[in-house]
């Protein structure tokens, strides 16, 4: 493998029903930092049936060209035949860096192309940079420059860990969702589109799919929320969570809710913060009846302020929260519904 | 039918985490399991077992100690255990792991592999996709119910919003959601069984078609280029107040930080 043949930092824009996932737009803003630092541009690779009216979109947040795989085959998600558009788009366009959304689609789809072009795959990187490998020089052995540092939390949160690629091409990683930063949209941006077909022919990695069951959700996505009031166990049953989408109500906020409350059947697991839920990172997380396990704090703690309730001043919640409030949730939070509800009506 | 199941042995970091004096994660204090994800991919398993009549083999990699989770896998109705250990296996990425196991599974027939979508210390959701592109069989990530029809697999795949209803021939692989179901426990005959039964066990040269350099450390493309705990931002204020004076203090920060 010659490495300096690998070029430019590519990105895989999900789309599923033709509506492009946010993921997308992460991923350019990240692409363009790592660009930026390589002096090299932002290839979007858009894969599907009838997409190509989306790829303004994806040069609005930043791509600076789009390659378009489309093919009726390709018109909702099946492994194998995205597995097939990618490898084939990196075995002709050999780029340097690919990042993928560590979604439902994204964890399926990584593992697939690395292990058919051979490379390695970080998963659900929560930070990516370019730098050197090894980061301090060793003696005896070679110090690569411009390698992608890949961060990404294990043991459940409990240790992070940096990963590199130094001798495979291109440097593959999954990203978590939520965590980086969009550019702001440019309107009227026009791609530089490039079509792309591999030919798509149907084998015994094929599978068929007999039904789609889109679940029936009117609720909003909990990792575009500005304000989320989150519940836990502590909150007591299903019908008090009536307290939580008081306080959201008048805040503007959505509520969303801890594992544990998923398994009490509280609630769906839409709502689900931590590391088994979604990463969010809105601008104010109200923590109530949340003990803060370590799984909750990895998909919450990058909130800008945390404000926590809870009855029990040991619970570990209060070890990230910016202002903790040791006391009893069900007196605290219908009276501070109700004095915002009255400072709203005087204003 | 014929299934292999791929099973860890991982840290139980539900709860009982232990760290050193030095801060970093103690292992050897915390307590082993079977990972969730694997188990429930056993449970599956066992459940086919029992509709359709199957012989279901354990295969796992790892240190001299991992037939503990063999054994308990043969307690709850695996009929087979294999281990896959040897020490130049060993520092193995998910590439190097999904070769490994690949290579163990060239020696089995089977129909269906079933392996969980992801373990609980590395949470990567990569080997179960990445043995089934080693075998050139489809992959059906992320199960939340499993049934068999004729020579095809039936599998509902969970998405965020949805979920697809698939059906492929088989042989297969499937990762399993520890959702899928609520995995039995071990019975008195069962771990009677358990104790007596005979784990095979692997080494390198029992591989098959797999090449030295896609092996362990040396054959791992990602490479570590630092670990260290997670740093917590830090707590802030904690404060113990009755009820209206809570009040009061949280609309003051909210006032203060802008927010209403």
């Amino acid at each position: 493998m010659n490495l300096a043949e690998y070029k430019g930092v590519y990105v895989f824009a999900q789309q599923v029903d033709n509506v492009i996932n946010s993921i997308a737009f992460e991923l350019i803003g990240k692409g363009k930092d790592l660009a930026e630092a390589l002096g090299t541009e932002v290839t979007a690779v858009l894969v599907g049936s009838d997409v190509k009216g989306l790829a303004d979109e994806l040069a609005a947040y930043g791509a600076d060209k789009v390659i378009v795989v489309d093919d009726p085959e390709l018109k909702e998600y099946r492994t194998e035949p995205y597995a097939h558009a990618l490898a084939s788009v990196i075995e002709k366009y050999k780029p340097e860096i690919f990042l993928v959304g560590a979604t439902a689609i994204g964890r399926d789809l990584g593992p697939r192309v690395s292990a058919r072009i051979h490379t390695g795959l970080t998963a659900d990187c929560t930070q990516l940079e370019i730098g050197d490998f090894p980061i301090n020089p060793i003696p005896g052995k070679e110090q690569k420059h411009n390698q992608l540092l890949m961060t990404r939390p294990a043991f459940g949160g409990n240790t992070i860990a940096t990963i590199a690629c130094p001798d495979f091409r291109p440097q593959m990683a999954t990203v978590r969702p939520g965590v980086m930063q969009k550019r702001d949209k440019v309107e009227g941006a026009k791609a530089n589109v490039e079509e792309f077909n591999p030919g798509f022919t149907p084998d015994n990695k094929y599978v068929e799919i007999l039904e789609v069951v889109k679940a029936v959700s009117d609720t909003v996505d909990i990792m575009d929320a500005k304000i989320l009031v989150s519940g836990g166990r502590g909150v007591g049953s299903a019908e008090n969570f009536k307290l939580l989408e008081d306080l959201a109500e008048v805040l503007g906020g959505t509520v969303s809710c801890s594992r544990a409350v998923v398994d009490a059947g509280w609630k769906v697991k839409d709502l689900q913060v931590g590391q088994t839920g979604k990463t969010v990172r809105p601008n104010l997380y109200f923590a109530v009846g949340i003990s803060g396990a370590i799984q909750h704090l990895a998909g919450m703690e990058e909130s800008d302020i945390i404000i926590a309730i809870n009855k029990d001043e040991t619970a570990p919640i209060f070890d990230v929260a910016d202002y903790g409030i040791v006391g009893d949730l069900n007196k605290i939070l219908p009276a501070l519904t109700e004095k915002l509800k009255a400072e709203k009506a005087a204003k | 039918m014929k299934i292999v199941v791929c099973i860890k042995q991982v840290p139980d970091t539900k709860g009982g985490v232990k760290f050193n004096p030095d801060g970093t994660l103690d292992r050897a204090a915390m307590m082993t399991i079977m990972n969730p994800d694997d188990k429930a991919g056993l449970e599956a398993a066992l459940r086919l077992k029992e509709k359709y009549g199957a012989e279901v083999t354990v295969l796992t990699m790892g240190l001299p100690k991992a037939e503990d989770v063999l054994r308990e896998a043969i307690a709850m109705g695996a009929d087979k255990g294999i281990l896959v250990t040897d020490r130049v296996l060993g520092g193995a990425d998910t590439w190097a792991t999904s070769q490994t196991l690949a290579g163990a599974i060239r020696n089995l027939e089977y129909d269906l592999i079933i392996t969980g979508r992801q373990a609980i210390d590395g949470d990567t959701a990569q080997v179960g996709p990445q043995i089934s592109e080693h075998l050139n069989i489809p992959v059906i990530s992320y199960a939340q119910k499993i049934e068999v029809e004729g020579d095809s697999v039936i599998v509902e795949r969970q998405y965020d919003d949805r979920y697809h209803v698939l059906k492929a021939k088989m042989p297969c692989l499937i990762t399993a959601l520890a959702e899928l179901n609520e995995p039995r426990y071990m019975t008195p005959g069962g771990i009677f069984d358990a104790c007596k039964a005979e784990i095979t066990v692997w080494g390198r040269a029992d591989l098959k078609d797999v090449e030295d350099s896609n092996l362990g450390l040396k054959g791992s493309p990602t490479q570590i280029a630092k670990a260290s705990d997670k740093v917590r931002k830090g707590a802030g204020e904690k404060v113990t107040l009755d009820a209206s004076e809570s009040v009061d203090y949280i609309l003051g920060k909210l006032k203060e930080k802008h927010i209403v």
